[in-house]
């Protein structure tokens, strides 16, 4: 048995080592919102938080993450009541069909997470400067394993500046 | 994916013992390992899980230099305060890798073992692949060869390695410290590869069940450090061609260099000859140039990949002015 903290439950799972977390979200514990896009780590699709850091599931196994924190779509917020970055997504139009949406918003938290703690991304001119100014390309770069094929980035970037911004909080 | 069994290992020696049996592996971050399971080309009968071994610490060595342990993530390491203010070259190559969620579960350990993107390793190609099934043969060099490696290669293969993180670590001088059955050994990055030669399936110099447990870096080196990809995309691909220098100047003749391509090599390639051209010499665009003619002269292309010869001679020229403009 392999015991998953999913969304703040408790979970017991019996599962064959090979279940991904991705599979052991969508088919044992039926948390659909996760999407299985490329199953490769390419497209993003999959993305949750472990202990608050986005992670491909896809690429990882379920018995990997007994014990851990695992975030979802479903956990961050309700029809009645959205998480900020979900409320952006809807104000901008952050989306079309929609298939990449819940990776893009478990993403788009988690790189906030790390923005605010002033990690570095390949377009932060000195990486030894630890105040990250949040601009579009910054956003952009960081956001770049998240593909949407509907080519939504431009309401998906104003969606992650309005709330970096203090727009939806 | 084949059926395996698995072990979260409860501390390094218990891991190497269980690894050290036939069929067995690591897994750490996994990102590599498992997409390339899926695909069965990686087909372990047993997992050993070493990602919660308590080799996750940053630490100064005595000597002002730094010990990297292994299961340190991509992620902690790039945006470590000291590594972003003393081996600015090393966060630079980690941000240019990938992609944030990968670069959160990636291990420093599991990036310097990542296996080649070549597309005939991951996909059949027609004539086989000796990393994939030793002796069947390399469907890349008579194929479309645009991603390969221009140094390093053989008749066998003509595989790139992808990382960019050894890269950095291969101009920093970077040692690899090892756990194994009978020793702990530190060995330099630039020994830890293998060339391909006729076995271009064996990689480094790894024994069954050794693990890597922490990358040592000596005191920073002198001068200015960048390094510099050049790909398809803007983001998240892997590289053409990639540089990592780290040059010093004195009164406009440089005093010191370190010179290290990645995208063109069948391992993180140092090159010592653009050094010793760079050492000495006037700080000139004419100076780079030579470096660069002298540093790619054994460069092979096989069709397609011959642009990146050229490609590697300017991205040198350009990472060095650049590296030097602010002084």
């Amino acid at each position: 048995m392999v015991a998953l903290n999913v969304n703040g439950h408790a979970e017991q799972l019996d599962l064959d080592p090979r279940t991904t977390l991705l599979d052991a979200l969508r088919e044992h514990l039926h948390l659909t919102g996760t999407k299985k896009g490329c199953d490769h780590g390419q497209c993003g699709a999959c993305t949750v938080l472990i202990n608050g850091r986005r992670i491909n599931s896809c690429l990882t196994l379920a018995v990997m993450h007994e014990g851990d924190d695992i975030g979802t779509i479903e956990g961050l917020g309700s029809p009645e009541k959205l998480h900020p970055m979900q409320a952006a997504f809807v104000e901008c139009d952050g989306f079309q069909c929609g298939y990449c949406t819940s990776g893009q918003i478990c993403s788009a938290v988690g790189m906030l997470e790390e923005a605010r703690s002033g990690w570095p991304s390949h377009v932060t001119a000195n990486v030894s400067v630890t105040e990250i100014d949040l601009t579009d390309d910054e956003i952009r770069e960081r956001m770049s394993g998240n593909v949407c094929r509907c080519a939504a980035y431009p309401n998906i970037v104003a969606a992650i500046r309005d709330v970096a911004g203090g727009a939806h909080r | 994916m084949k059926a395996f069994t698995y072990e979260r290992a409860a501390d390094a020696r218990t891991a190497v013992k269980a690894a050290s049996a036939n069929g067995a592996k690591y897994i750490s971050g996994g990102t590599n390992l498992l997409d390339l399971m899926k695909l069965e080309i990686e087909h372990p009968t047993h997992l050993v899980d070493i990602s919660r071994l308590p080799l996750k610490h940053i630490e100064r060595t005595p000597n002002d230099g730094l010990r990297i342990e292994a299961q340190v993530s991509n992620s902690d390491l790039a945006a470590d305060l000291h590594v972003r203010s003393h081996y600015p070259v090393l966060s630079e190559a980690l941000v240019a890798g990938a992609s944030g969620q990968l670069r959160n579960k990636a291990s420093v350990g599991g990036n310097l073992l990542q296996r080649t993107r070549c597309p005939y390793f991951y996909y059949d190609g027609p004539q086989g692949c000796n990393k994939r099934e030793p002796g069947s043969g390399c469907s890349a060099i008579d194929g479309f060869n645009r991603s390969h490696a221009i140094l390093g290669a053989s008749e066998a293969c003509i595989a790139t390695n992808p990382s960019d993180m050894a890269v950095a670590l291969a101009a920093l001088d970077a040692e690899i410290e090892l756990f194994g059955r009978d020793q702990t050994r530190v060995i330099s990055i630039l020994d830890f590869y293998k060339v391909p030669g006729d076995t271009p399936h064996i990689e480094t110099v790894l024994e069954p069940g050794e693990m890597i447990t922490a990358v040592l870096l000596p005191p920073p080196p002198p001068g200015r450090q960048r390094y510099r990809k050049v790909r398809d995309r803007a983001s998240y691909a892997f590289a053409l061609v990639s540089v990592a220098v780290v040059v010093a100047t004195e009164r406009d003749t440089i005093s010191s260099a370190r010179v290290a391509f990645g995208g063109i090599a069948t391992k993180p390639w140092r090159s010592l000859t653009a050094e010793r051209a760079l050492t000495g010499k006037p700080a000139t665009m004419e100076t780079y140039r030579l470096a660069a003619d002298q540093a790619l002269a054994g460069a092979v292309g096989r069709g397609h990949n011959d642009f990146k010869i050229e490609l590697a001679k300017r991205t040198l020229c350009d990472t060095l002015a650049r590296a030097l403009e602010a002084e």
